[in-house]
């Protein structure tokens, strides 16, 4: 027993690291259709700014906006540099241009902060704390509590505030939401930056786990848009169930199956559950356009 | 037709011409990838450009060519020939597990389920060490043998390279032009349509999808006996990415955009190490300002571009 | 082509106008994963043998005859070491090759090493390498076998019988793990749990709590950073209180930085390069390694790593070969082959037609202890 409860702690605290990095990729999603494969890199950006903030002495939570906000302009900052001006192109064209984004970001990341893991002292005391047997590190508590907060904010964001409202109703139907006077350009900027942010909030909270490499981004976008998919792509709630579910199952792969074969384990999992379910968990059935 | 035949003789003519021409191994190395790159992207231009599908892992089934192959030549004491045809049926079974059900969903489903395939048989690789010989790799794979003749040197790999490459290049084509193939593309444009016009879109898919997985198995199979040493680490999710982008960039909407892609694609790597550490970011940015001033692909845009020069 | 080349023929030719060369450059090529996931090896591999070519040719060369070293970039990757092989053995004509860096793209390049008859230095730990021994290829780097038995040892002598691996699911991993499956019962070993992770993992209290369970007497991880930092602290999460090893892949100081606390006490094997200061005065690698250490550090502003060390050896031995054998594939070969009592910086090198890596665990590894976030030798 106390070891299920051992695995869900591990599953919760990757879980809620890809849940993060899931909504990061619906919101741009939503906003464009475009599949961000520079994702994972924001989250590098958040964990490097934050090794490095850290590095100069600053108070945390001033280090913790500096990296989210600095994140969030690189977002600003590629959406108007390369994907506004090829908006017109196809969505697969603009996935490339992500890739070649996320290309470029590493390098840069590698220049400016070396090869090397760079540490991140904990936030948190690192004592653990004892659950029914089992033990939690309070980042991990952290971790948890931020995604928590982090997704019910975004939530609200999108149900009850005018801006929000105009994301949701640009994601459902961008025409529709034109003729109703809705401006749709800043929209798909704002969901760049906020997108960038929330994956830069990751990297922040993550980085005390497992420090910062500027390579770190590609495996975790890759788990990021995996959880995703498996949300739907379109709905939040999915993205952020798809991140638990899959960091729950790695983490129990890795116990009562096999650590080698986890992340297959995992995948095998994904790939059912898209031919049983293949809208997603809790993606809408899309309307056929003929 | 006539056209694309004309076009295939002179591309025949020009790397027979190389290869006679060319003394350097170096040169042959760079360009045996290059064709083996060319064989994948051939078979997924056919899939992305005419059925509309997008896979995320081809690598994975360039992998299983070459670990087929691999496997049972180096273990099994198989002779290449034989190995590389059960690659082939081991390459289409899985297309085929991962194809069926992947291909009835409607939209990029396919995508998803090819990146989770190429995952799970990356970890197999992996892990299955007795007989892929885990992460360090396999070894001792012999050379690549038909008929009594034993391929050794580069060049002769290249030749057999370059007679593969035309005689896909020319089934390829034949495909693309013939009304399998205005099936297709009907399918890229309206799935609905195409059905109303009495095609089982479902079928078309698949077969192309057999095709294309078939085609990447190929090339795996002869980089195994190329290379005569395969790891894990050339058939990750970042190569499934590679050649889609090679298909990309080169243009989907036609095998000969395809074809430039692999070239471009395959070579700037190799120009850019005259720019030492910083290759990565040239590399970055070439891709991202193609993709933003030529949209539809080199082969499209530079067309253009051209035919516009002349008007003027 | 990375063109350190260029910089360094220019050096070169300065060189050679203010004094006058007797021979012909000898030109030697390097190969390394200077970019890519390994990029952390490769990086002082080459700043090293960058170096040291320098150095050699600004005391006047070998027998008169200036080097001339062409790097190219692996990125880590099979297919590019292949092509970066032939680079350097057809278009740039080498006398012998440095590299590659990892054992999979070691093994990669020997299939034309061997058909193009180049000697090859690799600079990777695999035993595959020079097990069989293949007659042009040749390594520095210290085999995982010695390490293991480094571990194994001090087990022994603790009477640690129950022992849980824990090992990252790559090639270094992979390799570790299958030594310390294979030398356990020589010691009286049993391995009780056998887990992996994978290299970008970020969590893996779920192996360790299967760890756990079957309550060993020590943990051994293998792996390279980040991962092993990880298995550090979430054991002091878990409230472990076994011994834990490392590998020597671990073995450098941003190790300790990653896994702050959680790093006390654990033991790893390293090359003595760690511990130079701490050396007895009569060891007689002690000086070169001090030496080592100091010019690296005045030229690139930071400690030098073990993997730099590799290069360092691959040099020397190579440097000793070509003062034998001059301009000649074959003779280099021979050279190599032959060379004995070369002291590198992981070990006295004693090389044999038996033998392509030369070193045993009495000099290419020693014992350390981390405290208080240093390293401590155990004698």
């Amino acid at each position: 027993m106390e070891e299920i409860l051992q695995y869900l702690f591990s599953g919760l605290t990757s879980g809620a690291i890809y849940a993060l990095i899931a909504l990061g990729f619906t919101i741009i999603y939503n906003a464009t259709e475009v599949i961000n494969f520079a994702q994972g890199e924001f989250v590098m950006l958040g964990a490097m700014l934050t090794a490095t903030f850290c590095g100069l002495n600053l108070p945390l939570p001033l280090a913790f906006a500096l990296a989210i906000l600095i994140t969030a302009l690189a977002g600003i900052l590629i959406e108007r540099l390369a994907i506004y001006p090829a908006r017109k192109a196809s969505p697969i064209t603009l996935i490339i241009i992500t890739i070649g984004l996320s290309i470029l970001i590493k390098g840069l990341a590698m220049f400016i902060w070396g090869k090397d893991p760079l540490p991140v002292p904990a936030f948190v005391g690192e004592r653990p704390i004892s659950v029914l047997g089992a033990t939690i590190v309070p980042q991990s508590i952290l971790v948890l509590a931020t995604a928590l907060i982090a997704v019910l904010t975004l939530e609200a964001f999108f149900k009850k505030t005018l801006t929000g409202k105009a994301m949701r109703a640009c994601a459902a139907n961008r025409l529709a939401a034109r003729l109703l006077g809705i401006k749709v350009e800043p929209l798909v900027l704002l969901a760049f930056a906020l997108s960038a942010a929330i994956s830069a909030l990751a990297g922040v909270i993550i980085s005390p786990i497992t420090f910062a490499t500027y390579d770190m981004g590609t495996m975790l976008g890759l788990k990021g848009f995996s959880a995703a998919v498996l949300g739907g792509l379109t709905s939040s709630t999915g993205a952020v169930l798809g991140g638990f579910i899959l960091g729950i199952l790695e983490a129990l792969a890795a116990g009562f199956l096999s650590s080698a074969y986890k992340d297959a384990a995992a995948f095998i999992i994904l790939i059912l559950m898209l031919f049983v379910k293949p809208e997603g968990l809790f993606g809408t059935k899309e309307a056929k356009k003929l | 037709m006539k056209k694309q035949y004309l076009a295939l003789i002179i591309l025949g003519g020009f790397l027979l011409a190389t290869g006679f021409i060319n003394r350097n191994d170096y040169y042959f190395n760079v360009l045996n990838i290059l064709i083996l790159n060319g064989l994948v992207v051939i078979g997924l231009s056919l899939l992305m450009g005419y059925a509309g599908q997008v896979s995320l892992g081809h690598a994975a089934f360039y992998g299983l060519g070459a670990y087929t192959s691999g496997i049972l030549t180096a273990k099994y004491g198989l002779s290449p020939l034989a190995a590389l045809l059960a690659a082939q049926g081991v390459t289409l079974i899985a297309a085929l597990l991962i194809g069926i059900p992947a291909l009835r969903l409607k939209g990029h489903y396919l995508a998803m389920a090819t990146l989770g395939f190429g995952i799970i048989v990356y970890v197999v690789f992996k892990e299955l060490i007795s007989l892929t010989g885990g992460p360090s790799g396999l070894v001792g794979i012999p050379p690549l043998q038909v008929a009594g003749f034993t391929f050794l040197e580069s060049k002769q790999y290249y030749f057999l390279f370059v007679g593969v490459l035309l005689v896909s290049l020319l089934l390829a084509l034949h495909l693309a032009h013939s009304p399998f193939g205005r099936a297709l593309l009907a399918l890229h444009d309206s799935e609905a349509a195409t059905m109303a016009l009495g095609y089982d879109t479902g079928r078309l898919k698949l077969i192309v999808f057999l095709l294309s997985a078939a085609l990447a198995g190929l090339a795996g199979s002869l980089y195994a006996h190329f290379a005569m040493f395969i790891s894990p680490m050339s058939f990750t999710f970042i190569h499934s990415v590679k050649f889609v982008t090679m298909v990309v960039v080169g243009g989907v909407a036609s095998l000969w955009g395809a074809l430039l892609g692999a070239v471009v694609l395959s070579l700037l790597p190799e120009v850019l190490t005259v720019f030492e550490d910083y290759d990565v970011l040239i590399f970055g940015t070439i891709l991202v300002v193609i993709m933003i001033f030529l949209p539809e692909g080199l082969f499209k845009g530079l067309g253009n571009l051209f035919l516009k020069h002349k008007k003027t | 082509m990375k063109k350190w080349f260029l910089i360094l023929s220019v050096g070169l030719f300065l060189l050679a106008s203010a004094s006058v060369w007797a021979g012909e450059p000898y030109r030697i090529g390097g190969l390394f994963s200077i970019t890519g996931p390994t990029s952390f090896i490769g990086e002082p591999e080459r700043n090293t043998l960058v170096m040291l070519v320098d150095e050699i040719n600004k005391a006047g060369g070998i027998n008169g005859h200036p080097i001339e070293v062409i790097i190219y970039d692996t990125e880590g990757e099979e297919t590019n070491a292949v092509k970066k092989i032939t680079k350097l053995i057809v278009h740039d004509k080498v006398l012998a090759v440095i590299g590659p860096s990892r054992t999979g793209t070691t093994l990669a390049v020997i299939p034309f090493v061997e058909r193009y008859k180049v000697p090859l230095i690799s600079c990777a730990a695999g035993i595959k390498i020079v097990e069989p021994v293949k007659p042009w290829v040749f390594k520095t780097a210290q085999s995982d076998r010695l390490a293991v038995k480094k571990i194994y040892s001090y087990c022994q002598k603790h009477g640690f019988k129950k022992i849980a691996i824990i090992t990252v699911s790559n090639g270094f991993g992979q390799s570790g793990r299958e030594q310390l499956k294979a030398l356990a019962p020589q010691y009286g070993i049993e391995i009780v749990a056998d887990e992996l992770f994978g290299p970008k993992d970020v969590d893996m209290t779920a192996q360790l709590t299967k760890i756990r369970a079957k309550n060993p007497d020590a943990v051994v991880c293998w792996g390279t950073n980040p991962g092993p930092a990880i298995v550090a602290k979430n054991m002091k999460q878990l409230g472990m209180k076994q011994q834990l090893f490392m590998s020597h892949g671990v073995a450098s100081k941003k190790f300790i930085a990653l896994a702050g606390e959680a790093a006390e006490g654990i033991i790893l094997p390293a090359g003595k390069i760690l511990v130079a200061d701490q050396l007895p005065d009569d060891d007689p690698q002690k000086k070169l390694l001090l030496d080592y250490i100091a010019k690296y550090k005045a030229r690139y502003g930071e400690e030098p790593s073990a993997f730099g060390g590799h290069a360092y050896d691959a040099m020397l031995l190579l440097k000793h070969a070509l003062a034998k054998a001059g301009a000649d594939r074959a003779k280099i070969r021979q050279a190599l082959e032959n060379a004995r009592g070369i002291v590198g910086i992981h070990g006295i090198f004693n090389m044999s037609p038996k033998d392509h890596n030369g070193l045993d665990e009495k000099t290419a590894f020693v014992l350390v202890r981390i405290e208080n976030g240093d390293w401590k030798l155990i004698k």
